[in-house]
């Protein structure tokens, strides 16, 4: 809390007119996340009174379920990196000042893009080739997902928060029915197995991660936060992206294509989310099926949101939310699992009312085109 | 004299106040309006014109005074008591359902029954002979939906006569209307007052008072100023009551008369504009047929109310907005099919009317604004120069003087002038050959003020061609070499700075001698 002051401080005064560094920036992105988890622990102490519990106990077992051994932690890391996909994919969105809803619809179209990747692909192809093609597929097929809306949203108008959620039913949907025609093995719900493009899992590294998910699409998926790190407030893409963003009239007044900018984000935001397949199909099961997907995607808002649309504050934010969940299992003999659902309610609740920029972000989606 | 029945003015209000919240929109205001005439009620926006007449339709009760309608004390009555005593208001918006007929709408609220039916025959009847009787040509079977705007109002004057309105207030009932329009509605009021109605009508183009109307009443912030006939006054005399004495003239405003002369076209005009028709929203044409050249080293002034289209003119020449016809060209290359990016390579930069919707990402930082539309110019390979931006921001801020000087300030925490000199100085970064200036001061403070000035004098006399459109009288005329004045979607007059002065171009600016 005094990190949180002296930074307040050093921004405001502005005497020696002080260059907002990398670190203050960092500070920024982890602060709010913080203050969050103090709200929701009073909150969760609440709870967990109400039932009858005491909030050490299931505290100390949540804790110990997660970050307690290795193989809890091994869970949480294999959560985290699907929660960083789908964040950043929200985030991109709302640094363009889009709502980008579909991120499920795209992360789900990017697993089955990788797998067919993978399936398509000889055997004997090293692994070296395999990955980044399969990895390419997912951000292709996601891509895809979200240049629709983007495009719906630039020519006619039609509003991405109506449209992306309507395109998560139609991409599941059409997912599933090109699963049943052909592609799934008999009787069950998912493809065959991939022949190349498979990622070790951890444990491969080191034998206390034996029997988790945790796998090597983590240090991809990192990479790609800190490529949309740099592209975000690096490049002139980046820049014209928050510009329209923040202000896209005056950003029209500048010669960006405001049209063509939207298009663009919510591409970008589809791929980030696609590349999220990567982690079951490539990286756990090596194979698409059915339902993988389920709540990642809206999850991803609120890792976005906590976040702060910032590509350190997501992974940090889906560090936060995977461990909550993963901590949801381990607390289940002495609370109910929807008091997590709740808590996690609690936190974004708290992230929306205390933090200005996430609420300004909200309006300008409801800001109507043109 | 007050009293007696016969004799009395049909309208007579008396130090009327009213106040809305904060806003003290009437201060002792009196109208007095004798019946079987057609009375001119004039004044700026917000004089208080609308708010006078609502208060005689019974719409809002007045905070003190009195309102008499044919002698009779109505204050503070209810606009279904307004209508019963046969005064109608026909307002700005119209209030008709599309998809209704034009007699249905007429009676709607008091339908003609037989049994539980409403009697159409009788209701159309009923319409169509009020409609002859009041000189109105229409077919009262058509659907609402389909009518002009005219014929529009003309339902609504028909619905309030049909109510028995002997005192009809028309509030801006031209704003709406074409020409031709115009006329129609005219001869209409005349057969109404011939038949002798009164007709209050609330307008502030000059031209239409002394056209139509027997008595002017004008109003000003709230009060009535001045009342006369129509006959024997003048339209600079009602802008002047309009406006005020207490105004600024241009005398008060130091001016270099000689360049003037220096500021003869002789090579390609840095801007030219041709015949340039832009397409409005409610007008067929927010821009009509405008054309007008910018020598290089001039300030062309574009004088004129808000609202006559300059914004659309601004947006058409920097390229946000199509040209339905015509021709724009910078330094004598046609541009007006190329994007707003080809058209400020060609040498055009552009200080937007509304600096923080149009001008600035208020939540990025000075840097970032200060770059915002050349950011082309600081990338290597896709990646900004943050070292050279910086640099370039120092640099600007000390010449522009923004304070505070730090560049990495968000936009938001600047106040309105330091706001604005970003925006000018991003504007003034570059080689230009025009500039479009558009109420480069607006919102600013006096010091501020200055300094805008000072920097748009300096880029003219570096040979920068600059369109000036402001609503401040005083700084067209303190700034411009020749002034243009923009009255409905024209351009009515220009003249050299010389020949121009705030009473010469007050009545050009309300259209009085437009056409």
């Amino acid at each position: 809390m005094s990190d949180a002051s002296a930074t307040a401080a050093s921004v405001s005064d502005g005497a020696p007119a002080p260059m907002r560094t990398r670190l203050d920036r960092l500070l920024e992105a982890v602060l709010p996340p913080l203050v969050a988890l103090l709200v929701s622990i009073v909150a969760g102490d609440l709870l967990i009174l109400a039932v009858g519990q005491s909030p050490g106990a299931v505290y100390r077992l949540m804790l110990e379920g997660t970050w307690g051994n290795a193989y809890g932690f091994g869970q949480v890391l294999y959560k985290t990196t699907t929660l960083v996909c789908t964040g950043l994919a929200v985030a991109v969105g709302l640094r363009a000042g889009l709502f980008n809803i579909g991120a499920e619809g795209q992360l789900a179209a990017g697993g089955l893009g990788a797998a067919l990747a993978g399936l398509a692909l000889p055997a004997s192809t090293s692994g070296l080739v395999a990955v980044p093609l399969c990895t390419i597929a997912a951000m292709c097929a996601g891509g895809a997902v979200g240049f629709v809306p983007g495009v719906l949203r630039a020519k006619w108008g039609a509003h991405e928060v109506i449209t992306t959620i309507m395109l998560n039913f139609i991409v599941l949907a059409l997912l599933s029915w090109m699963l049943s025609t052909g592609l799934r093995v008999p009787e069950t719900l998912h493809t065959q197995a991939v022949h190349a493009g498979a990622l070790p899992r951890l444990s491969a590294w080191w034998s206390g991660f034996h029997g988790s998910a945790a796998n090597g699409s983590i240090a991809i998926v990192l990479f790609a936060a800190l490529l949309a790190d740099v592209y975000l407030f690096r490049t002139r893409g980046g820049f014209e992206l928050r510009a329209v963003g923040l202000q896209p009239d005056a950003s029209e007044n500048a010669g960006i294509d405001v049209g063509r900018t939207w298009i663009r984000a919510l591409t970008i935001s589809g791929a980030l989310a696609g590349l999220g397949g990567i982690n079951f199909v490539l990286g756990y099961e090596h194979y698409y099926e059915e339902g993988f997907a389920t709540g990642a995607g809206f999850l991803g808002i609120a890792v976005a949101l906590v976040g702060r649309s910032n590509p350190f504050g997501v992974v940090l934010a889906a560090l936060f939310f995977a461990t909550l969940s993963q901590g949801g299992l381990a607390i289940n003999a002495l609370v109910p699992k929807q008091m997590v659902d709740a808590l996690q309610g609690v936190v974004i609740l708290a992230m929306a009312a205390s933090v200005p920029e996430v609420r300004r972000l909200l309006a300008s989606t409801r800001r109507s085109v043109r | 004299m007050t009293h007696p029945a016969s004799g009395a003015p049909a309208v007579r209000m008396t130090h009327i106040a009213k106040r809305f919240g904060d806003c003290q929109a009437l201060r002792d205001a009196s109208l007095e309006v004798m019946p079987g005439e057609i009375h001119a009620l004039v004044g700026e926006n917000g004089a208080g014109k609308s708010t006078m007449m609502r208060i005689l339709a019974g719409i809002h009760a007045p905070d003190a005074g009195t309102v008499e309608v044919f002698g009779r004390d109505v204050t503070g009555w209810t606009a279904a008591q307004a209508i019963d005593a046969s005064v109608g208001m026909v307002h700005q918006h119209f209030m008709l359902v599309p998809t209704l007929t034009i007699a249905e709408n007429v009676i709607l609220g008091r339908e003609p029954v037989r049994g539980l039916a409403i009697d159409m025959a009788r209701a159309q009847r009923e319409v169509e002979e009020a409609a002859a009787r009041s000189g109105f040509r229409m077919n009262v079977h058509r659907y609402v939906r389909e009518l002009s705007v005219g014929e529009q109002q003309r339902v609504e004057i028909l619905k309030t006569l049909v109510r028995g309105a002997r005192v009809l207030v028309l509030d801006e009932p031209t704003a709406v209307l074409s020409p031709p329009e115009v006329e129609e509605l005219w001869r209409v009021l005349r057969a109404l007052r011939d038949d002798g109605g009164t007709i209050i009508l609330i307008t502030h183009k000059l031209d239409e008072v002394t056209e139509i109307s027997e008595t002017i009443t004008v109003m000003r912030a709230g009060r009535t100023v001045a009342r006369f006939p129509t006959a024997g006054t003048s339209p600079a005399a009602i802008a002047r009551a309009m406006v005020g004495r207490d105004v600024v003239l241009a005398g008060d405003v130091p001016h270099d008369h000689a360049r003037s002369a220096v500021a003869a076209p002789v090579a390609a005009p840095a801007l030219e504009v041709r015949n340039l028709v832009v397409a409005g929203e409610r007008r067929a044409r927010a821009v009509d047929d405008v054309t007008f050249a910018v020598a290089p080293g001039e300030i062309l002034g574009i004088a004129g109310v808000e609202g006559n289209g300059q914004s659309a003119l601004i947006e058409a020449i920097v390229g946000l907005r199509r040209a339905q016809s015509g021709e724009i060209r910078i330094a004598g290359t046609d541009v007006t099919s190329m994007s707003l990016r080809e058209r400020e390579a060609r040498g055009l930069a552009h200080i937007p009317e509304d600096r923080q919707r149009r001008g600035l990402v208020l939540d990025f930082s000075v840097a970032d604004n200060l770059i915002l539309g050349r950011q082309r110019a600081y990338e290597h390979g896709g990646v900004l120069d943050r070292v050279r931006i910086l640099a370039d921001a120092r640099a600007a801020i000390a010449l522009a003087d923004i304070r505070p000087p730090d560049p990495t300030l968000p936009v938001r925490a600047l106040s309105g002038g330091n706001q604005q000199k970003i925006v000018i100085a991003r504007a003034l970064a570059r080689e230009i050959v025009v500039l479009i200036a558009a109420q480069p001061t607006r919102g600013v403070d006096v010091g501020a003020i200055e300094l805008i000035h000072a920097r748009l004098r300096a880029a003219r006399d570096a040979g920068t061609g600059i369109l000036l459109v402001s609503a401040e009288l005083s700084e067209i005329l303190a700034l411009s070499d020749r002034v243009a004045v923009m009255y409905g979607g024209r351009i009515v007059a220009i003249v050299p700075r010389a020949e121009a002065s705030e009473a010469s171009l007050g009545p050009l600016m309300t259209g009085a001698t437009g056409s």
